[in-house]
Parts: structure tokens; sequence; C-alpha cells
């Protein structure tokens, strides 16, 4: 979240509920409602590590601070624009699970497979009934079509795993 | 409960030149009407074959099979015919157009076969391609469109009739995400308007809209999922990421 509110800051100083506006407008319905005690901790955090500084407004008597970067923020900014997020995903919940518990023999590894399975094939209902229903603003309707496509891995490495098993089952 | 199709104990094996290849170990199996049911498996599980004896397109080495009622693994050729042209709409993987035909005559053909006017089927194929994105190809002839498009032609065809039953195998095999959404669409209403459908897919999408997904693996049923009416999608920003 920090990296955002750096962002939001980029261009000019604003208010903490501006950020809390901007960021409702551009996920959407993606967002939770946002309380402003949300805002103002990230906010105290930021300037607690130099990175943004608060004034107070003159002739605002709202005693409401505006934000604006400090270089320290600005140089934070520039080298976040210039990293890409990482790529690899390596670390899978479902699989940690499936190597404990198998290894400790407390359940079947099919069973495990099949019930992950249909969890994620509900997932996907679900994700889709958000598409099909079409209210869904272009931001909120992208991340769900990425969803979709991530899910749809998973499916597709379950069959793998379940593949690789029957390998081992035959070989031994 | 009365079922649409009913199958037990079903097997088929292929002889191929002494080698004998078990497609389907023995397969049991209930559709009840107005359900969307999905099989899907990896290649070579036996769900084509599991479909294409369902259909009446090919017969059991064993096993018997009930469509609406009716056993069907020992009718003849004729009846056979006569049954899926009333009651089975079936989309092939290869499509199986006429390319003698223009893509809506293709689609106008089972409404001629049964009996109906030759400008009702014309009304009813010019609706039904335009559902599906085609409208304006209904004078091509299916040599002329790509995958995707004769992929939809053939669902067209499969649906002209309102059959009680839709089967198809692989119906989104060769379409891109936004005709896949289309057709699965148009096959959602169809099963609103309580049309039974029976699809073997591997496009986790297809299945994740069925109501229940059976899972094939060498030639025996694994695993049945009842899928549940889809639920509130989960935020994904929590609170807790505000750091």
């Amino acid at each position: 979240m920090r990296p955002l509110f750096l962002a939001l800051l980029a261009d000019d100083s604003r208010y903490g509920y501006e950020l809390k506006q901007s960021l409702e407008q551009e996920f959407d319905e993606m967002l939770p409602a946002l309380n402003a005690g949300q805002i103002y901790s990230t906010l105290a955090r930021l300037e607690r590590d130099g990175l943004v500084v608060g004034r107070s407004v003159e002739g605002d008597n709202r005693r409401k601070r505006m934000y604006e970067l400090t270089e320290a923020g600005q140089a934070e900014l520039t080298s976040w624009l210039e990293t890409p997020v990482p790529g690899a995903r390596l670390k899978d919940e479902f699989f940690m699970k499936f190597v404990v518990v198998v290894s400790a023999g407390l359940a079947a590894p099919m069973r495990l497979i099949e019930r992950q399975r249909r969890e994620y094939l509900q997932s996907l209902r679900d994700l889709d009934a958000v598409l099909a229903d079409g209210a869904k603003g272009p931001t909120a309707e992208l991340m769900v079509e990425g969803a979709v496509l991530h899910l749809k891995a998973d499916l597709e490495w379950l069959d793998l795993l379940e593949q690789r098993l029957a390998v081992r089952k035959e070989s031994t | 409960m009365r079922h649409v199709l009913e199958a037990r104990g079903l097997a088929k094996t292929y002889d191929t030149g002494g080698a004998k290849v078990f497609a389907l170990r023995g397969v049991d199996l209930s559709i009840g009407p107005g359900e969307f049911v999905a099989i899907t498996g990896p290649s070579g599980c036996g769900k084509s074959t599991l479909l294409n004896l369902l259909a009446g397109l090919d017969r059991p080495t064993s096993g018997q099979v009930w469509l609406d009622g009716e056993r069907i693994d020992e009718l003849s050729e004729t009846e056979l015919a006569r049954l899926r042209r009333r009651k089975v709409g079936f989309v092939f993987q290869f499509f199986n157009l006429l390319p003698t035909l223009s893509a809506a005559e293709n689609v106008e053909l089972p409404l001629l076969l049964v009996g109906r006017g030759r400008k009702e089927a014309r009304r009813s194929a010019s609706a039904l391609m335009g559902d599906l994105g085609i409208g304006d190809k209904q004078d091509t002839a299916p040599t002329q469109l790509s995958g995707g498009e004769q992929q939809r032609v053939a669902l067209a065809r499969a649906l002209a009739n309102s059959p009680d039953i839709v089967m198809g195998d692989e119906p989104t095999g060769n379409l891109d995400s936004a005709a896949a959404r289309e057709v699965l669409a148009l096959l959602r209403a169809a099963r609103d308007r309580g049309q039974t459908l029976l699809l073997v897919t591997h496009d986790a999408r297809v299945a994740a809209a069925a109501d229940r997904v059976i899972n094939l693996r060498d030639g025996l049923v694994t695993d049945e999922t009842e899928l549940q009416a889809a639920r509130p999608v989960a935020l994904p920003f929590e609170h807790d990421e505000f750091g």
C-alpha cells in the first residue's frame, strides 16, 4: 500500500481524505470501504520514515494536514517505479500443505488433490459470475480476469501433480 | 426421479490388431432433466468415448444406456438416428459441417429434417447465428470459416431444434476467450430454458459453469463434484495490508 500512497502524492500535495477518495475511485468496488484511521496510520508511518511530510494549511481551521513527498520519498517512488514486481510465485499454500500432509501420511494424496480441485473450480465459478454480472468497472473486471487465468494455471498444475503421483505409484 | 440420461456398467474395448484398449471400464451415470454436467479428464481418459456412447453415436462393449427412459444401446441405426434427431443436439469436436451447404443451411438442416417450414428454419438459424456473433457468416461456406466460426455454426446447428439434451465434445476448444464466453452464455441460456447439457471439456471455465463435474481417469469415474451457486468474491485488499 505504501508505494501507492507515494505515487498518489507524486504530482501534488494532498489531504488524507483525498488519497482515500482516489484509491476508492481507482479500484472500484474491489477495495473495501477504507476508514480514515487506516489512511492516517499509513501516512503517519510514511512520515516517521521521512518519506512524506504533513503540514497544517494556514487559514484552514479544520486542523487537517496536507501531505507531500520528501526527497527521500521521491527517491523511493522512483526506485519502485523502475523495479518490476517479482515474477515467480514459488510459494504455494496448497503445495506446502500437500507435501507435509502426504509425507506424514495424514491423508490420501488423491483426496487432497480432488478437494482442492473442487475449491478451484468453485472459485472459478464465483469469478465468472462477477464477469457475467457485467456491473463491474474496467479495473475490477481486469482484476477478476487475472485471477481467472491464475486459477486455470492452478488447476493445470493439480493435473500435473496427479500425473506425477500416478507415475510414482506405477514405478513402486 | 426420472433421468434424461442413464448409463449402467458402461464399458468399451477397442481391438487394435491384437492389443486390447480398455477405453471405458464400467461407468454408471444418471443425469436429470435440466442438469448441466461437465465431463473432464486428461486426453485418453475415455471422455469422448463416454459421450459418444451416451449420444448413441457408438455402441458399448457391455452395459446399458437409457435416453429419456428408452434403452438405446440395442436400437437399430435407423431408430437411433430418429431418436437423436428428435431429442439430441450434438456439437462434434471437429464440427462435421456439410461442406456443400452454406453456414446457415447447415444450421437449418435439423429443423427441416423434423418437418419445419423453410422460412421458419431460416428465421431460427439467423437468430441463433446472431446470438453467437456469426450473423454475418450465414451465406459463407464452412470451408471459408475460421475454426472458431465453424465451431459456433456447429453449436447453432445443435441448438436449432431446441433439443431436450445438448451434448458437446470440447465445444469451446477452438475459441478465443471472448468467443468462448459467448458460447458459454448461450449454453447457460439453453440450460435456463430447461434443456439438459452434457459437455466433455478440458476448459476449466466451461467445467466451472456446470452444476456437476465428473472426473474421468483411465475409463473410470474417479470424482464427482456438485458445484454451488456462485459465492460473493472476496475482495483482494485486506485491511492488514496497510502498513
